[in-house]
Parts: structure tokens; C-alpha cells; sequence
């Protein structure tokens, strides 16, 4: 069989130096790199298990954010009490993810650095500039709905991002720690995806041999509503077709902040700054919730297939955006 | 034993087996030495292999052989037909020549000492291929463009065309379904082994016998030197009833290497090489008159077949006698694309025709004016006209009676967009359900043995459809034992004739043989029972009467089983049966029923929700009411996945199958699940058999798509005519 490596770290340390030098692959919940590896799509020579890594702890930080470490658990992270309480969105951008087995077995770590769903990324045999850097991409005039973005692509690829959780991080505010052979680092999280353009097998930030210990979020508002809204086909283990993770504050009718970020439809988690700018010192309206959304999706690119997910993003926003203000304004929803 | 365990919610007399991992399926069985099997598989649709390289795959550890075109034995094509119980949808044999036909054909089989060794040498097979100058047909349109329309059939009553142009109101309207491909929990599975010459094969099949025909044929062999096992199956719905590829080349990889193979179809490739139901156009006409009588019905289907094998969608079948109309034509045609072959996918025919005709009814209601039920009520008919006979028993309107009252029909008001619950828009829909029920010979043997049970044995198997639990019900009937006394052993070609798992008709077919098997079994015994070493020795024939498990004579004596065979140190008393197909008694057999769906739609995020469903079903006497149920269950889901998500999408560009894994090709998961309400009419069929029992795996998937996509209809105001009705067919650009 195509053979490799297994070597179990017990730090952070000698998993740094055991995946240093070759072509390796941490190993945390598996659900992302086992598949591939089975594929033959991805082909590890050295598999670094991390899971005995000391990075299953969520704490508080003084500055009043969370700090995840690295092999907490999907549904660890869901369910815990002060993210259900100050990061509403995040919890339910987890339990709209995959299946409970899946969330189970995933990191927090693994779902930031979850591949994409292309089919032809996956299949191993058709051009991909993902898999085979120049060999082309064969979605953009292939079949082109569900995992395919609107927002961000390149020629070269158009691969949507299909974590949930990134998304609901992306729109809270969100540090990556890292640590490598030249010692410990952060990047913002909204730096740590990178747009395809013509690189798409740069898929982070992350240097060689680099892990990820923990991500930090940022303190949560006081008195903001938050949700997450994911639109699919079926109502469960589906991957976004249109996904929004929303946080909003309210001083009486007038949102004073916003948080937007979409799923499904962007190459990265993507944050709408440009809507988040639109929605400051407006009524929280209906129509004012219309133009955000509208702002948000001016600039998608659609394709063959997936044409409908730049009105069902606007969808998606609109009700998150109606239902964050909601729960900002102490209703339930 | 009491009537009552016919008809009785009996559990599955497997379940604990099943439960506890002590059900072997084929994958489950590992004779002495066997090695693993792993496919290469075309990566182009279209063309010839112009080389293969194995040098590098040969080198990877554990690999035993390498076989392809180039090297694989000389193999022999089945017949391939109903009446030999020989079928093949794919004619050729794997590795037959260069020739490429579809993506996804076996181009070389790897056998190495491990699974995992087998599927990394397999990796490394270089393959070259040469594409043909004309493009591969991905799609039925593409097909119908690059290789025409083959006629099939067609029939023809009165004088449709005319009826039709006389007509005051009609519809005409083009409907599609898209290819959906079978996806059973287990995948396919053979392991194929030779002993001295005989060919003894465990596989996940839907008919033993015909596996072992087919295989007798491939192999040249005598029927009695081919031994086929399939003691649980893992689903299949008709995606195992023939012979595929994988088989015949395990089975021939297992001769050439001289150990057992094992091989297991990867998930991807249930999308390529083992059959999907076609891509349908059907175009539909009606005719009617003011009161909405039907006087022209036209039902045209192209369905999308295969260069290696033609597989006709019967989309009219049901057309032909579900309503009353003198005027009929119904024709059915294909079309090549660059695919594996089509097969029978559960309710072949009608499971996709019947949503192009009940959707057209419901439009025909609406040009009407009429409620889509009273329609239907107004063309019902008892006489078959498809075949002029009357229907031996056809319930259907009492189907709608009930079903329309336990979902609320009659509060429907008709407008689109019309009823709410509160932010959502309710639609009400509903079709009706048809499958014709068939019966065919059968064997079985039953044994009553000394230990005071009795044995089961015939060919057929279950497929994880309740076979085993009603046949044991109705020896316990017949027998007057216990239901933990019964043994029931299937799916062994060695066992008495038995019937494929399809069509519906085991139950029909099966009940018949083992009730006559265990009736001569008695009557053995009461032969036994007057020789001189038994307890009721001398007694006279016509006085021994069979209750329970005892004879007793007429002179007040009386033993069981066990003393009477114990006492002349006999094993047991066998009976053997042979029963006939469906008899000629001037009828048509058709079993009906009905579904009314609600759906709510929320334009607001474009989320359609199935929320309710009543389904009445007129399937005869039902046997055990809860597999029975169970059946109609699973069907209405399989219906509402194949109304809302199921369809393998094909890239036009070069065929490939693209969401050929379980996270993309989708079907309903527990969250979609709307509440479910089964009715069972039970009313016996005494026409068909003795039990009057029809069989009851399809129906409940016939008009589903058709009850949703007019409850969508009604909520909407949009027309899906296009099946799945994803979001993005109702969603606006607002």
C-alpha cells in the first residue's frame, strides 16, 4: 500500500520537529485528511498525530474573549455554556455542521483547515490548480452548484470554503496562534484564508511545518443579538448552498454595530465589510436589512449552476441580520 | 397456531441477528486464503485504451496479479434473458477489449494480499487512453443529438390524436427525471472462490439463482457447479438483481490467481458501473371533456439507455389502465449516452412515470377548475383497459376516502398561495399510487423435524424487506408452531427454485410454495405416523388429524412430531412444493393506493418543508403489519428524495459523474422527516393467491414526486415539471 509514517507527538515541540523536513500532515480529528488520503488526493509521507496535544481547554482571557485551544472538539466548542451565551452565532454555526458523529471527531484546528468540497478537487483524475498547480480548473465551466463560490473566485479556481464555524469566527473576530520552528505567532483570522487568485494551492497562512495551538475570539459586544442562518437543500449534513453569520447592536431602533459574514458563496469564510459600513446608524429595517444584503453581493461573480445563491445569500442576510436584531433587542427567536 | 399470525405486527425474526453482527453479509465471509481485489476505472467516456502500463503497480507490495484487456481469460457473455433467469444489463464481459463506453468501466482489476494493498497498486496502474473523435454523450439530451431515438414499444387504443384535437380542455406538457443511482447502505460485494472446479460465490444479490444462471453462462459451467450465497443483503433496490461486471471479474480473478478474491465496490463507483435509474422525457397529453372525463391520453418516454446494453423505463405502464379512457397511445424509446447501463431501480416504470402523469392530472384539474381528487375519482375505472380484464381487486377509491379524511382534504381551498401557517405557505397536493402485482413459480421445501420444529428452505433470499419473518409466520399458519420453532434458510442456489427479490412479487410468489411445502411436509408425517414403530400405528389415513404440532387418530390416540419420527429414528418429514406463476383467471392484477402531501413553503428563505403525508394503500391481505407498514415507510421517503434532492449530475463536458459520494448525491435525512401516516386497507387479493397478498415493496414510491410536486404547485404557484424541485426552481431573484 502507499505507506507512511505515523508518529504521535506529546508536545507541540516534537510535533513541530516530527513534521519538519518532509511531506507531513498533522492529524487531529481526521475527518477532512483521511478521506483524502483514501482518495489518494492527498499523499502524506508522515502523519503527525497532535490529538494527545494539550489543546482540548476553552478559557477566558482577561481581555474578555475565548480562548480555543487547538483539538477542542466541534460539538466541546457547541455546547459550551459562554459560547452558547456570548457567542450564540458560533454554536449554532457548529450544530449546523456536518453530522454529530463528524463534530464528534473535528477540531477547531482541523475545521479552519478543512479543504474544499470540489468534486473535482476530490476526484483525483480531473485538472485542478488546487490539487496539480497549473493543470487548470475544471469547475469553473463544469457542474458548478452546491460547493461552488460566487464571491472571491479566480480563474483559476471557484471552490467555495465549507465550514460553518469559520464563518460565525470570521464575523466575531478571531486571532490564530500558531507556533513553528521560528518560534510562536498570531495572524487575524480574516488574514489566515487566503483568496484563490492565481495561487489556489496556497490555501493559508500557515509556514512550513507550522501548527495551529489555539484560535482566540474577540470579546463579545455587550448587548449585541447574534445568529447563524444556513440555507441548504436538505436539513441536515448538507454543506451551505448560502450561509450568513450575523451579530448585530442595537441603541433603540439603530444598529450601532454589525457584524456580517457569509458562507457557501465565498472562496474564504467572508466577512461584508462593506455591508457591516452600510448598516451602522440605520434603522434596523427591513430595508435596511434589503440594501445591506444587496451590498454585500454586488460584486458576485455567478456561474453555470450556481447563479441562484447570490439572491439566496441576500435571503440568508436579510433573516440573519432580522433575527440578530431581534435577539438584540432581548426577543427570542 | 391461531390465524392471527398472519397479519400480526410481528417483528423481524432476524433483527437480533442483525443487531448482534451474527448476520453475515458477502463482505463478512473470508474463506481460507483469500485475497482482495481493487478496480481501475476508465477516466474517459468515450474512446480506447490505448496502453496500460503495470510495471510500477506490480512492484507495490502485496500485489498478486494485474489483470486488463491484455490479460484476463477468455469469458463467455450470458444470453441475458428473463426467461433462462440469466439477466445481464451490461452485455459485455469485463475486459473484453480496448473499448471504452462509459466513465467508470473497469479497465483493470488488481488482486494483492490486502485491501489497502490492492487499492495503492491500483493507484499506480498507468492507463492511456484514446478519446474518440466524437464527443461522449453525457446527458439524454446530448445523447438524443449525437445518436437518435431507438423506438422500443408502443400501443395504441382508439383514436388518441383525434379525441385529443376534439377535446375542450387539454394539457401537453414535457416532463423530466433525472438519473438517480442506488445507494444501499452496503455496496456491492463479491467473494468468489473455486474448489475442484466448482465456482462457489457469497454476493450481495437480490436473486441467487440468476446469479448462478449468469454465471454457469460466463463460465461455461454446469448450473450444478456454481454454488451462490446471499444470506443478508444489505438493501438493494434492484441495483442487485442482475449480474455486474465486478462479479463476473472477481469471480475470474479468484480462478486465474488460484485463491479466494474478495472484492467491494467503493462508493464512488455505485455512481459508474452497477446501473442507476435512467434520465426520463416524458411527454403527456390529455384530453378531457367539461365534467373532466379523460377522452385521450398520450404518455411519449425517451429514456437515456447505455452503448453496452439497452434498458427500456416502462414510464407508461401505468398509464395504460390507471383511468378510463378509450383513447390511448403510450410509446417508449431511448436514446445512447455514454453511461453504464440503467437497471431496475425500485418501482421501475411507474416510480417516475406516474409523476409525469399525476402531475399532468393536476393540471389538468386546475385548467379544469375541478379538486384534483374529484378528478381522479371521476376516471376511475375497475376494468383494466390496458389489457381488457377487470381488475381482481381494485380498492382505490376507498384508498382516497380514507386517505382524504385522515389528512384533512376537504378544507383545501383551491387558489395558490392560498393557505397559511403563519409566516409559511401551506400547499396541499396528492396522486395516485399504482403498481401491477405479479406472481411467479416457485419451490420450497419444510421440513418438520424430531425436535419438534421446522425448517424452511428455498432460493430466494431477503433482502432486508421482512422475507424471512413472513414466510416463518406463515409455516407457524401452516404448521400450527410457534414462530421460534420456524427456521427459515434463503438465499442459497442450492436450496429449491426460488424468485429474484424485485417486482414486488416475492410475497406473492413465496407464500403459495412454502404454505403448499409445509401441507405435503403433514402429510409425509401422517404416512410416517401409521407405520408399525410409531404411536399411531395402524391408524388409518383419512382418521390423523395435524394440530399444533401432534397427530391424533380417531381412536382418541395422539403424538407430536417428536415421538412419531423419534420413535422410527426419523430426522424429519419433508414436504416439497412447486407453485405456478399468476394464474389465468381472466384478471388483472394491480395493486393502488394514494398520497396526499402538505408542504410549507418559506419564500422568505426559500425553504420548502414536506410537513405531512397520508398514504392509503390497497396491496391485498397484508402479512405482517409492521414490515408491511415499514415498506410503505421507506418508500414514501425514497419518494420524497427522489421528489426533492436525488440526482446524479453528470458533467456535460466529458460524462463524468461528479457527486458521486454521500455527502453530495442527496437524499432525505431525519431532520427532513414529515410526520407519516400509513393506511393498509388489507383487503385480500384471493385471486392472485391463497393468502391474498400483493406484495407491497414499490407501490408506496409510485406518485410521490407527482403528490409533491402539486402540493409545491399549490403553495407556489410554480409548475416543477423538472424533477428534483430544489430550491433554486422556486426561489425568486428577490
Amino acid at each position: 500500500m502507499r505507506t507512511f509514517d505515523y508518529k504521535r507527538a506529546e508536545d507541540a515541540h516534537s510535533a513541530v520537529n516530527a513534521h519538519s523536513g518532509q511531506a507531513a500532515a498533522y492529524l487531529a480529528g481526521g475527518t477532512t485528511l483521511i478521506d483524502l488520503v483514501k482518495l489518494d488526493v492527498m499523499q502524506p509521507e508522515r502523519l503527525v498525530d497532535i490529538n494527545r496535544l494539550a489543546y482540548d481547554a476553552i478559557e477566558a482571557v482577561p481581555e474578555g474573549g475565548l480562548k480555543i485551544g487547538a483539538m477542542v472538539r466541534n460539538t466541546a466548542l457547541a455546547e459550551d455554556d459562554r459560547v452558547r451565551r456570548d457567542y450564540t452565532v458560533l454554536s449554532e454555526a457548529l450544530l449546523q455542521g456536518a453530522s454529530r458523529q463528524l463534530r464528534n471527531r473535528a477540531t477547531t484546528a482541523g475545521n479552519v483547515m478543512q479543504r474544499v468540497r470540489c468534486s473535482y478537487f476530490r476526484d483525483g483524475v480531473s485538472p485542478c490548480n488546487k490539487r496539480v498547480p497549473g493543470s487548470g480548473c475544471s469547475a469553473i465551466d463544469g457542474h458548478n452548484r452546491e460547493v461552488f463560490a460566487v464571491l472571491g473566485t479566480s480563474e483559476h479556481c471557484i471552490a467555495a470554503h465549507p465550514s460553518d464555524m469559520c464563518v460565525a469566527m470570521a464575523a466575531i473576530g478571531a486571532t490564530v496562534h500558531v507556533t513553528g520552528p521560528s518560534g510562536d505567532r498570531t495572524v487575524d483570522f480574516l488574514d489566515f484564508h487566503k483568496l484563490p487568485g492565481d495561487t489556489p494551492h496556497i490555501e493559508h497562512e500557515l509556514g512550513e511545518d507550522e501548527l495551529i495551538t489555539h484560535v482566540s475570539l474577540d470579546a463579545p459586544i455587550d448587548g449585541s443579538g447574534s445568529t447563524y442562518i444556513k440555507l441548504r437543500d436538505r436539513s441536515s449534513y448538507q454543506f451551505a448552498l448560502a450561509s450568513c453569520a450575523a451579530v448585530v447592536v442595537l441603541d433603540g431602533d439603530r444598529i450601532t454595530a454589525a457584524r456580517l459574514a457569509l458562507g457557501g458563496v465565498g472562496t474564504k469564510p467572508w466577512r461584508a465589510a462593506d455591508a457591516e459600513a452600510a448598516l451602522v446608524g440605520q434603522p434596523a429595517t427591513r430595508e435596511t436589512f434589503k440594501q445591506a444584503a444587496a451590498t454585500a453581493m454586488q460584486s458576485a461573480t455567478p456561474y453555470k449552476h450556481n447563479a441562484f445563491k447570490i439572491p439566496l445569500a441576500r435571503k440568508a442576510i436579510v433573516r440573519a441580520l432580522t433575527d440578530a436584531a431581534a435577539r438584540a433587542r432581548g426577543e427570542t427567536t | 397456531m391461531s390465524d392471527s399470525i398472519i397479519g400480526a405486527a410481528v417483528s423481524r425474526i432476524d433483527g437480533p441477528d442483525k443487531l448482534t453482527g451474527r448476520a453475515r453479509y458477502a463482505g463478512d465471509f473470508q474463506p481460507e486464503g483469500m485475497v482482495y481485489a481493487y478496480g481501475v476505472y476508465s477516466t474517459i467516456a468515450r474512446g480506447r485504451i490505448a496502453g496500460i502500463d503495470t510495471t510500477l503497480a506490480m512492484r507495490s507490495p502485496g500485489v498478486i496479479d494485474i489483470f486488463h484487456h491484455g490479460r484476463f481469460p477468455r469469458l463467455h457473455r450470458s444470453p441475458g434473458t428473463f426467461a433462462e433467469e440469466n439477466v445481464v444489463d451490461e452485455k459485455r464481459t469485463p475486459f473484453e477489449d480496448d473499448r471504452i463506453h462509459y466513465m467508470g468501466q473497469f479497465v483493470a482489476l488488481v488482486v494483492a494480499e490486502t485491501y489497502e494493498q490492492a487499492r495503492a497498486a491500483a493507484y499506480k496502474v498507468r492507463v492511456d487512453y484514446e478519446r474518440d473523435a466524437q464527443r461522449a454523450a453525457a446527458t439524454l439530451a446530448q445523447g438524443i443529438e449525437d445518436n437518435g431515438v431507438d423506438h422500443a414499444n408502443d400501443s395504441e387504443r382508439g383514436d388518441p390524436a383525434g379525441a385529443y384535437d376534439g377535446a375542450v380542455h387539454r394539457v401537453d406538457a414535457v416532463y423530466t427525471t433525472p438519473v438517480e443511482t442506488h445507494n444501499p447502505m452496503e455496496t456491492h460485494a463479491t467473494v468468489a472462490e473455486w474448489v475442484d472446479g466448482r465456482l462457489r460465490v457469497f454476493d450481495s444479490t437480490q436473486g441467487v439463482i440468476f446469479t448462478r444462471n449468469t454465471l454457469s453462462r460466463v463460465f461455461d459451467l454446469d448450473p450444478s457447479q456454481v454454488e451462490v450465497h446471499a444470506d443478508f443483503i444489505g438493501s438493494g433496490f434492484g441495483g442487485k438483481l442482475w449480474v455486474w461486471p465486478h462479479c463476473v471479474a472477481t469471480c475470474a480473478a479468484a480462478r486465474e490467481v488460484g485463491r479466494p478474491v474478495q472484492f467491494v465496490l467503493p462508493r464512488q463507483q455505485m455512481f459508474t458501473t452497477v446501473g442507476h435509474r435512467p434520465e426520463t422525457r416524458q411527454h403527456v397529453r390529455l384530453g378531457a371533456d367539461d365534467d373532466g372525463r379523460l377522452l385521450s391520453i398520450r404518455h411519449e418516454t425517451v429514456n437515456s439507455s447505455s452503448p453496452v446494453g439497452t434498458v427500456v423505463e416502462a414510464c407508461g405502464g401505468s398509464t395504460q389502465g390507471l383511468y378510463a379512457c378509450d383513447n390511448l397511445r403510450i410509446s417508449h424509446a431511448t436514446a445512447v449516452t455514454n453511461r453504464g447501463t440503467p437497471t431496475a431501480m425500485r418501482a421501475p416504470g411507474a416510480g417516475v412515470g406516474l409523476f409525469a402523469l399525476e402531475s399532468a392530472m393536476d393540471e389538468l384539474a386546475a385548467e379544469l377548475g375541478i379538486d384534483p381528487l374529484e378528478l381522479r375519482r371521476r376516471n376511475f375505472t375497475a376494468h383494466d383497459q390496458g389489457v381488457d380484464k377487470p381488475y381482481s381487486s381494485n380498492h382505490l377509491l376507498e384508498c382516497y376516502d380514507r386517505a382524504a379524511e385522515a389528512f384533512g382534504w376537504s378544507r383545501r381551498t383551491p387558489e395558490v398561495g392560498s393557505m397559511r401557517d403563519g409566516d409559511r405557505i401551506l400547499g396541499w397536493g396528492m396522486a395516485a399510487c399504482n403498481w401491477e402485482a405479479m406472481r411467479n413459480p416457485c419451490d420450497a421445501r419444510v421440513a418438520l423435524r424430531a425436535d419438534g420444529t421446522a425448517s424452511i428452505h428455498c432460493a430466494s433470499q431477503d433482502i432486508g424487506t421482512g422475507t424471512y419473518t413472513i414466510l416463518a409466520q406463515i409455516a407457524s399458519h401452516e404448521l400450527g408452531l410457534p414462530l421460534e420453532s420456524i427456521h427459515v434458510a434463503l438465499g442459497d442456489s442450492t436450496f429449491p427454485h426460488g424468485p429474484i427479490s424485485g417486482g414486488s412479487w416475492a410475497t406473492a410468489t413465496l407464500l403459495p410454495a412454502v404454505a403448499e411445502a409445509s401441507r405435503a411436509a403433514i402429510k409425509k408425517l401422517k404416512g410416517y405416523a401409521r407405520n408399525a414403530a410409531s404411536p399411531l400405528a395402524g391408524a388409518r389415513g383419512d382418521s390423523l388429524v395435524y394440530d399444533s404440532g401432534r397427530l391424533s387418530d380417531d381412536s382418541g390416540r395422539s403424538a407430536t412430531v417428536a415421538e412419531i419420527l423419534g420413535a422410527q429414528s426419523l430426522a424429519n418429514a419433508v414436504g416439497e412444493a412447486h407453485t405456478g406463476g399468476a394464474p389465468d383467471s381472466g384478471y388483472s392484477f394491480d395493486s393502488f393506493g394514494v398520497h396526499f402531501v402538505e408542504v410549507a413553503w418559506e419564500p422568505e428563505i426559500a425553504h420548502l418543508e414536506v410537513t405531512r403525508v397520508v398514504s392509503a394503500i390497497d396491496a391485498g391481505a397484508i402479512i405482517n403489519a409492521k414490515s408491511a407498514r415499514n415498506q410503505v415507510e421507506g418508500a414514501v421517503v425514497m419518494g420524497l428524495g427522489s421528489a426533492l434532492l436525488e440526482t446524479t449530475e453528470y458533467d456535460e463536458r466529458n460524462a463524468r459523474p461528479v457527486n458521486s459520494n454521500y455527502a453530495e448525491y442527496l437524499v432525505p435525512v431525519n431532520a427532513d422527516m414529515p410526520d407519516l401516516d400509513v393506511i393498509l386497507l388489507d383487503h385480500p387479493d384471493y385471486e392472485l393467491n391463497e393468502f391474498g397478498a400483493r406484495g407491497i415493496g414499490e407501490i408506496g414510491l409510485t406518485g410521490m414526486q407527482a403528490a409533491v410536486a402539486n402540493a409545491v404547485y399549490h403553495a407556489t404557484g410554480t409548475r416543477v415539471r423538472d424533477l428534483p424541485i430544489m430550491l433554486d426552481k422556486l426561489t425568486d431573484d428577490d
